[in-house]
């Protein structure tokens, strides 16, 4: 049995539609992304599934649980770590995981001890009796997994785990995630706008963009279906008005696209694409600006599948940000 | 409804609640110094108003009567008596605020007086400030009921005898005020505690990491109702016991009264706090509580005769102080400060508080937003 599922599910907001026609299995104990910039739709996605809005059309089942028809039992059955974070900061860390263990009713006699290991899982246990406004965002991150998880769940819901923090605190996170799919046999479904989360991270990603499904498989099939293996970049001045047709017929060239002036060339060899590159803007007197070879990233897939980049989307996407509200 | 759940909202706000002393201390000390201040601003009896007396007759029965104007000067002092030898003199400085009143003693005054001949003398007064004119003129009409007392009383009494009896002793106006103070506590407990840190709460999306549990609208609800009522029962009860000693209640640790005080600043707390979570259900701006925390504080407070008697209202605003909280409040905390009435005087006080707090809940239930 799955231990996700969901089918066409959709989300309007009057004329604006956040969520359109997104379908996709989750397996048992799989670490399962949703990349995509913000404003992609990924954040609502998470919120129908949690049942904290409510779909247009469409449903979900979560470790059977319908989202419309049985919601107590999905969220029975589900640990969230939402965007923002949640955890009450005039509260201590003890406290904060109390309170969440006697809302889910975990019995008295438990809850010392599970409280206990789970601090200590996500190193904590020293801070337990200090105030969370003292936490710093790495270490509240990890209070609200640890939070999550008080339950005992069998599905987690993370969204946007590692957003605002810096890269020592990514990794500890990173590390978390992989320890607690592995050592609670955790399905983790899991948001983010990060590549290299997602790459690292993940099973299986689905990259979501302007409320779509774009394409859905493993990191490294993803990386094999855009064509070549490596992405050759360049900035030119002086170019002929055929100059991208020539660039297409460049040695291992597997196809040309250009993109805030800069052209991509998606190459099966990068270092022979960049040589017949410099030969051909010899002969035809056209300035090589800038020129770098990587390997195939996200960062192509995503370009490949959606038409832009992930990280211009993500500086043009709506954010979660309530701070007006504070000025 | 699960309990478990309800009592796990209350104990989250209760440790957060004190842990923050400054709600407590805000909650008792703006009320504290309106009871004090007000208290003795209003309460005072009308002392050393001026009063212009001036004497046209200068005859025996006019110095009798300004020997009675020198007598209340000396004793009650509730006027300084100032004389004056010309009437439009002392109408002028009545007119500029040099005097509060003038007693004018007509030049024919002795005379009518001898003959039978209704006399009579003139009082001018103020009456742009109607508490010192007010006071004035019931002193100078004792005085006037003195004179007109025969020297000799009829063996035979053919008038009617007013006997007035006072049921309580006098009454300052602190004591009246005090149960309007404890009701006003509550208030600020209600709305600070409980509506403003309500919105912020949401607006910090603290909110959100609740709702993903199983806790359901219900239980939500009355968690937050309930963990308010608490915090405005520990704050009303620990207002009634200070300002019950700075206002000087007799008896005020008489343990069945303190039972019923606690109900009723209970069932106020309840009812208040039901009040204000009904109004900001649906805000998700922080703004809108503090913007209109001055307002609904005015509305509740003036219009419940916490400072003046309803029996004083125009009908529009007797409308109001019939659905407002604030007035049960207040009729019954005074019923127990001031006249110890004991259950009687305060069961349909918390019956309709009880009724208003179902209503508010219902709708405050019928209107919570479950979801984002």
């Amino acid at each position: 049995m799955n231990a996700i599922e969901v089918e066409h599910l959709t989300k309007k907001f009057g004329d604006l539609t956040a969520v359109n026609d997104v379908s996709f299995q989750v397996a048992e104990q799989e670490i399962f992304g949703l990349l995509g910039p913000n404003g992609a739709g990924k954040t609502t996605l998470i919120r129908m599934m949690t049942t904290l809005t409510p779909p247009t059309s469409g449903t979900a089942r979560i470790a059977g649980h319908d989202i419309r028809a049985d919601a107590d039992g999905v969220r029975h059955a589900l640990g969230v770590i939402p965007q923002a974070f949640t955890s009450d900061p005039e509260l201590t860390a003890n406290e904060n995981m109390l309170i969440h263990a006697k809302l889910y009713g975990v019995p008295a006699e438990r809850r010392e001890k599970l409280i206990h290991d789970l601090l200590e899982s996500v190193d904590l246990l020293k801070f337990r009796e200090a105030l969370v406004r003292t936490f710093s965002g790495g270490m509240r991150r990890r209070l609200e997994m640890a939070r999550g998880l008080v339950h005992s769940p069998k599905i987690l819901f993370l969204d946007e785990p590692t957003t605002g923090l810096d890269p020592v605190s990514r990794t500890n996170v990173w590390e978390m995630i992989r320890n607690m799919r592995d050592k609670s046999k955790l399905t983790i479904l899991l948001t983010t706008h990060y590549m290299d989360e997602a790459d690292k991270l993940c099973d299986r990603i689905a990259i979501v963009d302007h409320g779509r499904l774009a394409a859905l498989d493993t990191p490294t099939a993803l990386k094999d279906s855009v064509p070549g293996t490596d992405s050759v970049e360049a900035e030119f001045e002086d170019t002929p008005p055929d100059w991208l047709d020539q660039l297409q017929h460049l040695a291992q060239s597997a196809g040309v696209t250009i993109h805030a002036g800069v052209v991509r060339i998606a190459s099966h060899d990068g270092p022979s694409t960049v040589a017949a590159l410099m030969d051909l803007a010899r002969v035809r007197h056209v300035t090589v600006k800038k020129v770098s070879v990587t390997s195939t990233t996200l960062d192509d897939v995503f370009l490949h599948y959606t038409g832009s980049e992930l990280r211009d989307a993500a500086h043009g996407g709506a954010g979660y940000d309530i701070s007006h509200l504070y000025r | 409804m699960k309990f478990f759940r309800v009592s796990a909202l209350i104990e989250r706000d209760m440790r957060k609640f004190f842990r923050s002393p400054a709600l407590m201390m805000a909650s008792m000390v703006f009320p504290l110094v309106q009871l004090v201040v007000l208290g003795y601003a209003f309460g005072g009896k009308i002392k050393g108003a001026v009063v212009a007396v001036v004497d046209q007759d200068q005859t025996v029965q006019s110095r009798r009567l300004r020997e009675m104007f020198n007598g209340i000067s000396a004793g009650p002092k509730t006027f300084r008596v100032v004389e004056y030898k010309s009437l439009p003199q002392a109408i002028n400085d009545l007119r500029s605020g040099f005097v509060s009143a003038v007693v004018d003693i007509p030049y024919d005054f002795t005379q009518r007086f001898y003959q039978h001949n209704r006399p009579r003398i003139s009082f001018t007064e103020d009456n742009t400030d109607q508490f010192v004119s007010s006071s004035l003129l019931e002193r100078v009409q004792q005085m006037v009921n003195e004179l007109n007392t025969p020297d000799v009383e009829p063996r035979l009494a053919s008038q009617v005898d007013l006997n007035v009896v006072e049921m309580y002793p006098y009454i300052e106006y602190i004591k009246y005020l005090l149960a309007g103070s404890i009701a006003m506590s509550i208030f600020i407990v209600a709305m600070i505690g409980g509506g403003i840190t309500f919105i912020d709460d949401k607006a910090r999306g603290l909110h959100e990491g609740y709702l993903v549990t199983p806790i359901q609208k219900t239980e939500l609800v009355m968690g937050l109702i309930g963990a308010g009522a608490l915090k405005g029962l520990m704050a009303g009860f620990i207002l009634t016991i200070i300002g019950g000693l700075i206002a000087g209640i007799p008896r005020l640790w008489d343990p069945v009264r303190l039972v019923y005080l606690a109900i009723v600043v209970l069932v106020a707390s309840v009812a208040m706090i039901s009040f204000m979570f009904l109004v900001m259900v649906r805000v998700d701006d922080p703004l809108v509580p503090r913007a209109i925390f001055g307002v609904l504080n005015t509305l509740l407070f003036f219009p419940s005769g916490a400072v003046y008697p309803v029996e004083a209202f125009p009908g529009w605003l007797r409308w109001i102080s019939t659905v407002d909280p604030f007035t049960y409040t207040v009729h019954a905390l005074r019923n127990l400060t001031i006249k110890n009435t004991g259950f009687e005087g305060i069961y349909k006080d918390v019956l309709i508080l009880c009724v208003f707090s179902a209503i508010m809940i219902a709708g405050s239930i019928a209107l919570f937003k479950r979801q984002l």
